[in-house]
């Protein structure tokens, strides 16, 4: 059971790495929406410190939004995925690969180059690692949720609009704790209940989003 | 009994062995659009019928009995409409993902339908929750919107219909319109405790001086009555438009069967 997730994450992280453009584009991304916001409200310091979470946390959300679709799709066009389905074990692990996959490729390198955005932001050390850490073990989540968005958007029109309609509510919780964790690390409190809280939205979302994310695949497989 | 006679009796039910299960049975053949549609269309004027009489009502004691609120004055009244609707929101909601849940348990037919005909009534439930909340912080407490846990997990809410709404009427075969808008009511039903609760958390650590919407002063009794009766109302008008909807999706996906053909052309005579 073990091998088969192992086997699709080393796939698709192997196919994710020859094609590089894909994986740092999405990081451009991140770092071009966190570049914005200091031109649109001015580069005061203090108001960049005090926006620094939720801007660096809304771009994680939006970076991760933009590499969902690629999650299924090429699978899907090329016959893969079918033949996922017809594999004689449960669909759910193959899916649980590939989320594992997918935060392989997007959110570890978002919770590597999140600190140096946060240095931008001028945010202090101690903030700067929470900020890694909760991006870190909040990004498996992302991963989750959006692989059932990304399956119940596969192949329609439009798909890219509609998922960010039914992945970014799903999101908020996540991005209440994650920017929660920093916003109290930077005040000088204690962020471990913030953590604790995306460390379990991470589990939940690993642990039941493949089942939820198969389901729709196999809906969209029919 | 055995299970093997359980399993039989709806079949010998005529004989008159066990009425009450063949008053189930019985009940099971509505599941079926074609024998729903009449029946829908029966039930119909009688929720409009209720929705009517329990506004009026409704309407009469929060309009005329209820007295003015020593601290809100008039503009209270509002409430009336308010708390209704958010009411209706949310569980309209919980119903969709039931009918969602047995759609996809029990792949039937009929319970896809009804869920997409709620979704467009919760929506406009939500829509109006929130508007006459702006209408009514506006002179409470002088400001259109506050960043309330309440206010935004409604607001979400009705991102939630939106999005059931759109991934529905994006997909063009029906019956997997239907199991995608299914799952995706379900993951919502679940995630909505977690969105509420994560709001409240942000709300209390990043609000500083504002308004509280827990602590309100103990209701009149006849404020509730009002209040009861108006969400009656809605309850009752949201009954009728759902049916209403479902009857027009029912025509419109069994258009290749026979007794719609033979519907149609009956109408048509007359």
């Amino acid at each position: 059971m073990l091998r088969v997730v192992l086997h699709v994450i080393a796939r698709d992280v192997r196919l994710a790495l020859r094609r590089p453009a894909d994986v740092c584009s999405t990081l451009f991304f991140f770092m071009l929406v966190a570049s914005l916001f200091p031109l649109g409200v001015g580069p005061e310091t203090e108001v960049l410190r005090r926006l620094a979470p939720g801007v660096i946390w809304v771009g994680a959300l939006l970076a991760t939004l933009l590499s969902l679709p690629r999650m299924f799709a090429e699978d899907f066009y090329d016959g893969t995925l079918e033949q996922l389905a017809l594999a004689p074990y449960p669909l759910g692990l193959a899916v649980l690969g590939k989320t594992l996959a997918h935060w392989l490729v997007s959110g570890l390198p978002l919770a590597l180059i999140a600190p140096l955005l946060g240095l931008q932001f001028d945010l202090p050390p101690e903030a700067l690692m929470i900020l890694a850490f909760a991006v870190f073990i909040g990004t498996p989540a992302l991963s989750g949720i959006g692989a059932i968005g990304a399956a119940l958007t596969l192949g329609l029109r439009g798909g890219g609009v509609l998922l960010s309609l039914l992945v970014l509510p799903l999101y908020i919780s996540v991005l209440v704790f994650g920017a929660g964790a920093v916003d109290a690390a930077a005040g000088g409190l204690d962020p471990a209940a913030h953590l604790f809280f995306l460390a379990a939205l991470a589990v939940g979302g690993l642990a039941f989003a493949p089942w939820a994310a198969a389901a729709a695949l196999r809906i969209a497989l029919e | 009994m055995t299970a093997h006679e359980r399993r039989t009796i709806p079949f010998e039910g005529k004989n008159g062995n066990n009425a009450r299960m063949t008053s189930f049975t019985h009940l099971y053949k509505f599941s079926a659009p074609a024998a729903f549609y009449p029946l829908a269309g029966r039930l119909i004027p009688w929720f409009w019928g209720l929705a009517a009489l329990f506004g009026a009502i409704g309407l009469w004691l929060g309009l005329a009995v209820a007295p003015t609120d020593f601290q809100q004055g008039e503009g209270y009244r509002i409430i009336f409409v308010h708390v209704g609707a958010s009411w209706m929101s949310m569980f309209l909601y919980l119903i969709m993902a039931f009918w969602s849940a047995i759609g996809l348990a029990f792949n039937t037919r009929l319970s896809g339908m009804m869920a997409a005909a709620l979704a467009p009534t919760g929506a406009l439930f939500a829509f109006i929750s929130l508007w006459t909340g702006a209408l009514w912080g506006k002179p409470m407490w002088g400001t259109w919107w506050v960043w309330d846990a309440r206010l935004t997990s409604e607001l979400i809410l009705l991102f939630l219909y939106i999005g059931f709404i759109a991934l529905t009427r994006a997909i063009d075969d029906p019956r997997r319109a239907d199991r995608a808008g299914a799952v995706l009511a379900l993951v919502g039903v679940v995630n909505i405790p977690i969105i509420y609760f994560s709001v409240t958390w942000w709300n209390t650590l990043h609000q500083g001086a504002s308004v509280s919407l827990t602590k309100s002063p103990s209701m009149a009794a006849v404020m509730l009555w009002g209040m009861l009766f108006c969400a009656l109302a809605m309850w009752m008008y949201a009954i009728a438009v759902s049916l209403i909807r479902v009857r027009g999706i029912i025509l419109e996906r069994e258009r290749h069967a026979n007794w719609v053909k033979a519907l149609l052309l009956d109408r048509a005579k007359h």
